[in-house]
């Protein structure tokens, strides 16, 4: 009411950025809350710092101080007044966070490759973009970050939304965009010369022109990438049913609870996928012996998280290897082709 | 006891007193940040061993065991000798006084000697990172870890053990040279404190370092 | 007690007594020296000279920032401009500028000691600094550096290729000299008060250097360990950082800022203990709460340990090791908090008087509370998650920084100049220099609050054309700061030589410094002093009855 007329009236003026998603209202409020109470204190003090420097000013008649004894209770008073307000502040503070980095149940998921200066995604339907990405208004997205190099962070003031995306890791987040639009993406952790073009469209799209954008940008499906991928390199070597399996069986794996040598238990996510396959001898599964070899250095983020994908979609065990598998899967689109095309020539890729 | 030097105190101390007093808090304080010099390694040592105590357990195999406890064994027995040291100074024997000296010397230095070879066989043995590493075995980035994380605390012991070495070998000299007495002994209960603390860090980072995977 | 200005012409005019200055000849005096007088003028030379070398790098900063597409200069060159500048003006300046020049220069005089307890260890301090800033400069000679002040792996360590092990190795040197003078500092205000000097008699300022010496000595060595790690993944591929080679990246930040959040206060604690002898001294009265603002002083040292995760909200850390931080955060804010009203409260029924020391005293307590109350903006979990890593915090570390350490220390420097000196600085112009500053500095820096909740990123070279007109205000903000700075930088050189004489306690000013000559001769005290009062006690008329209450104890 109050809130939103002030927020309007200050984006319109350029003193805030526009509120574009379903969490940047709370965090507004909380900053007009803390302004308020910091702002109100702070006027106070100038205040008092003006009056009794106007008043107790050094002149005839104040030669000397007066002095005076500051009773007990004003010194604790204001140690447990602010101490309180504080505690409010902590307490909201610490509400948005849990929020803002909670992914609800069902969302669409969308992964988020940041390597030395650019954003790559890919979408569950295959589709890829760099520096660019289309999502649906209304419609929470939970975002799995990972890094090719070094440390970045994807950042859109918009959505009031700040993530670092370290190597190494997979790490997720959510947003859910509340007005169709285009908002600037940028990266916020320092990475090197072009930090600064390190830069993004968010394009958030009705319902049906997202829909649509989809068709247009068809592709195999991460999945199935993945599942080329795992046949190509060999993983279906050892991973497999019968008499030659020397690694666990896959299917069905995903979200359940690996028993490690040391009889630990290890939930299996993307992280526990992830570090399997780069740092496999880190988490031997009871039974079998440490023999895979390390895929670091042979696999890049994003045949990382096709893999990923490929194995989640086993979860249900839906999705069973093929016993027929045939390398010659579906031929990529012309899409496709041409967005790895343009990664490959252009060494920074500003969005066109 | 007689002094070749009758000591005043410096220009900034009332007494010989008060400057004994400030010359051992200045000693303590010093530990203080030394505690916290090696705190930050351990911290490393404790985040890793952590992440992959499996590796680090095997990688431990390849220390010298036996090396290490003697080396344990000949440190703990040098601080008696440094306590005995300056529990002679304080009551006036002199040649009880310069013989624990030396054999805390003595033992230091011994100390030194089975530590290098025990760095010479981690070079002969492709254990030395930086230097000569053999990247062939399994986990070779995480053992890297653990050997450099090895020589990294080991080295800055060695390191803080050598200038104790030569703490004492500057006392021995001073003492033979009777500036020290029953009056003034500062500089001995110093030298004294700098070496049971750097003999207290090699009592943590023996078992942290060559007994991780002992029951095997 | 009729003119309060003119005190010095009432003195009989001096006859150039022996005094520190004066007692030796030559360079050798000057680099052989253990007085640590001495010691602290060659410190004010020395951070000077960086001080100097930072402003430089950051009017180039400002100058690119005057337009959104980077023409001024390569985004290479800007980003070597920004991380040196941090690193100078962090490291060089700001860590041991209080506590090295003034802190030097008065805990002896202030506690009734001759000299510190180890002067010889304080010359090496001033050495060791040198090689750290010979070593820096080196770095900045042979290529620079572009990994930001705070040198975040994998990128200093696997991505860039500028002189990072040289820089790291002259902060690892720099912080040598840090943990020894705090050494010093910790020692000599426990063994060497003079006969009656208690712990709470102390002046202020000495417990803020004593608070401030804890922490350079407890959290000094992990940063060099921090470094040495660094170094050596970057030089030989061991995997401590990188995690393409098994190490953690958060592990780095975790060790970083477990020293470089307290190093945050090694810088405002002194600026602290500054401000409150000034505010004593030019209102006439002793500080409301002593005991207060002491145990405030020593809470900030405590808590400042553990608030070190507050930089990493959005990086990864575990959601409830961030709660932890972020409460541990707003406790921190408590003392600070207290310190302001304490202030505050001190004006109240005082006699004020405004010379320059005391317009930075005033200027300190407005900026610090703006800058310290955006603090909590940021220790509030929530709102981090949208201003972290933006100009926000950049507006933020410099109210803290420049709006209270530089303040405070011009603040120090100023109303200290005639004991050092023994000579007044012109009242008028620095009066002038000190609004410029503070005109200049809220110029630059209020902007950048908007900016940066606006959405715009730190360290960028170019950025997104909306952004223009606040980033031009800020820039001319810090033309005129720089202006500032260069008038105090005039007149000092020309007060130090030809100023009028200022007589041993030219503000009328309580505190041992304030009873021996200035300058003070070799020894400070030919006849050591015995204190019997109370710190600040300025004479007070009598207390109205029935204002607030006499204490029964």
């Amino acid at each position: 009411m109050i809130l939103t007329a002030i927020n309007i009236v200050f984006v319109q003026i350029g003193l805030l950025p526009e509120a574009a998603s379903s969490e940047a209202g709370g965090v507004d409020s909380l900053f007009y809350f803390m302004l308020a109470v910091c702002g109100s204190v702070a006027a106070l003090i100038f205040v008092l710092l003006a009056y009794f420097s106007i008043r107790y000013r050094r002149i005839e008649g104040n030669l000397v101080a007066k002095g005076y004894k500051m009773p007990k209770f004003v010194e604790i008073v204001w140690m447990v007044v602010p101490f309180v307000i504080f505690l409010g502040m902590f307490y909201w503070g610490a509400r948005i966070y849990f929020s803002v980095f909670r992914p609800p149940e069902k969302a669409l998921e969308i992964n988020v490759i940041a390597k030395q200066w650019m954003w790559k995604f890919q979408h569950l339907g295959g589709q890829r973009e760099i520096n660019e990405l289309h999502v649906p208004v209304d419609q929470p997205i939970k975002i799995t970050v990972a890094s090719e190099d070094v440390i970045h962070s994807f950042f859109v003031p918009a959505f009031r939304l700040h993530f670092d995306v370290v190597p190494g890791r997979y790490r997720t987040t959510w947003f859910n965009p509340t007005k169709v639009g285009e908002y600037q993406l940028e990266c916020s952790q320092y990475c090197g010369t072009d930090h600064s073009k390190m830069r993004g469209t968010i394009i958030v799209m009705s319902r049906s022109d997202y829909d649509n954008w989809l068709t247009l940008g068809a592709d195999n499906s991460l999945a199935s990438n993945g599942q080329k991928l795992f046949r190509q390199t060999g993983c279906i070597a050892c991973h497999t049913r019968g008499a030659q399996a020397r690694a666990p069986m896959l299917a069905g794996l995903y979200g359940t609870e690996a028993i490690m040598q040391d009889g630990s238990r290890v939930k299996v996510d993307d992280n526990y996928i992830r570090n399997s396959i780069m740092n496999p001898e880190g988490q031997i599964v009871a039974g079998y012996k440490p023999i895979m070899p390390t895929f670091q250095g042979q696999m890049n983020e994003e045949q990382l998280l096709e893999l990923v994908a490929y194995i989640r979609s086993l979860a249900a065990g839906r999705e069973e290897i093929p016993p027929n598998f045939s390398p010659s899967a579906p031929q990529p689109s012309p899409v496709g082709d041409a967005l790895r095309k343009s990664e490959s020539t252009s060494p920074s890729p500003m969005s066109p | 006891m007689s002094y070749r030097v009758e000591r005043m105190p410096e220009m900034q101390f009332r007494d010989l007193e008060q400057q004994q007093e400030t010359a051992q808090f200045g000693m303590w304080v010093f530990l203080a940040t030394e505690l916290l010099l090696f705190g930050a390694l351990f911290t490393a040592y404790t985040v890793f061993r952590y992440f992959y105590p499996a590796v680090f357990a095997e990688a431990s195999h390849g220390l010298n065991a036996v090396i290490g406890t003697v080396n344990t064994a000949i440190l703990i027995v040098s601080s008696v000798f440094v306590a005995l040291a300056v529990a002679a100074v304080k009551s006036g024997r002199r040649k009880a006084f310069l013989f624990d000296l030396s054999a805390a010397i003595f033992l230091g230095t011994a100390f030194m000697a089975l530590k290098g070879y025990e760095y010479y066989e981690h070079y002969q043995n492709n254990e030395f990172p930086g230097l000569a590493f053999d990247y062939a075995v399994p986990n070779a980035p995480i053992r890297q870890v653990y050997f450099f994380l090895y020589f990294a605390m080991t080295g800055l012991h060695a390191i803080h053990l050598t200038v104790g070495i030569l703490l004492l070998v500057y006392v021995l000299v001073r003492a033979y040279r009777q500036h020290y007495s029953t009056a003034y002994f500062a500089p001995v209960e110093n030298a004294g404190l700098y070496w049971h603390f750097v003999d207290i860090v090699w009592i943590f980072l023996y078992p942290l370092l060559y007994l991780i995977d002992i029951h095997h | 007690m009729k003119s309060e200005t003119h005190i010095s012409e009432l003195r009989p005019p001096p006859i150039e007594p022996a005094n520190y200055l004066n007692a030796d000849h030559g360079v050798k005096s000057w680099l052989f020296t253990t007085d640590h007088k001495r010691i602290g003028l060659l410190f004010l030379a020395s951070i000077t000279l960086m001080f100097t070398l930072g402003g430089v790098f950051a009017m180039l900063i400002r100058l690119e920032l005057l337009t959104p597409k980077g023409d001024l200069v390569s985004a290479d060159t800007y980003n070597k401009l920004f991380t040196m500048h941090g690193v100078i003006m962090v490291f060089f300046f700001l860590i041991p500028s209080i506590p090295a020049v003034l802190g030097n220069f008065l805990i002896p005089l202030m506690i009734g000691a001759r000299d510190l307890a180890f002067p010889r260890l304080n010359l090496l301090s001033w050495y060791i600094y040198l090689a750290g800033a010979a070593f820096t400069l080196w770095a900045i000679v042979s290529g620079g550096v572009d990994t930001g002040w705070t040198f975040y792996t994998p990128f200093s360590t696997a991505a860039s290729n500028t002189e990072v092990i040289k820089t790291g190795c002259g902060i690892m040197i720099m912080g040598f000299s840090s943990i020894l003078t705090g050494l010093n500092f910790i020692v000599t205000t426990h063994k060497l008060r003079a006969p009656g000097m208690t712990w709470f008699r102390l002046p202020l300022f000495v417990w803020a250097i004593y608070a401030t010496s804890m922490i350079m000595v407890l959290a000094t060595p992990v940063l060099t360990i921090t470094l040495a790690l660094m170094a050596i993944e970057r030089a030989f591929g061991i995997g401590i950082f990188d995690p393409a080679l098994g190490g953690d990246p958060i592990l780095f930040q975790h060790l970083f800022w477990f020293y470089s959040h307290p190093a945050v206060y090694i810088m405002i604690l002194p600026g602290m203990g500054v401000v409150t002898e000034l505010i004593c001294a030019f209102s006439r009265q002793r500080v409301i709460g002593y005991t207060g603002v002491a145990i405030a002083t020593l809470a900030i040292a405590f808590f400042g340990f553990l608030v070190w995760g507050h930089h990493m909200f959005v990086a990864g850390e575990a959601a409830y090791a961030a709660m932890a931080f972020s409460f541990l955060s707003f406790a921190v804010a408590v003392p600070s908090a207290v310190k302001v009203f304490y202030w505050t409260a001190t004006l109240y029924r005082g006699s004020i008087s405004f010379e320059a020391p005391m317009l930075y005293a005033l200027g300190f307590i407005g900026l610090f509370t703006i800058g310290g109350m955006t603090g909590l903006f940021l220790a509030a979990l929530g709102l981090d998650v949208h201003v972290h890593d933006t100009y926000f915090v950049v507006a933020h570390f410099h109210y803290i920084m420049v709006g209270g350490s530089l303040l405070a220390y011009f603040g120090g420097l100023h109303y200290w100049f005639p004991k050092i000196t023994g000579r007044m600085y012109p009242e008028g112009w620095a009066r002038l220099a000190a609004l410029t500053i503070f005109a200049g500095f809220n110029l630059t820096f209020f902007p950048q609050f908007i900016l940066g909740y606006l959405g715009m990123p730190r360290r960028y070279y170019s950025y997104p054309e909306s952004f223009q007109t606040l980033n031009v205000l800020s820039t001319a903000g810090a033309s005129i700061l720089a202006l500032g700075l260069l008038i105090p930088a005039v007149y000092f050189l020309w007060s130090w030589f030809y100023g009028p004489p200022a007589g041993p306690d030219p503000w009328n000013a309580k505190g041992l410094e304030w009873t021996i000559a200035s300058p003070p001769p070799k020894e400070n005290f030919i006849v050591t002093p015995v204190v019997t009062s109370e710190a600040y006690d300025y004479e007070v008329a009598e207390i109205e009855p029935g204002l607030f209450y006499e204490e029964a104890d």
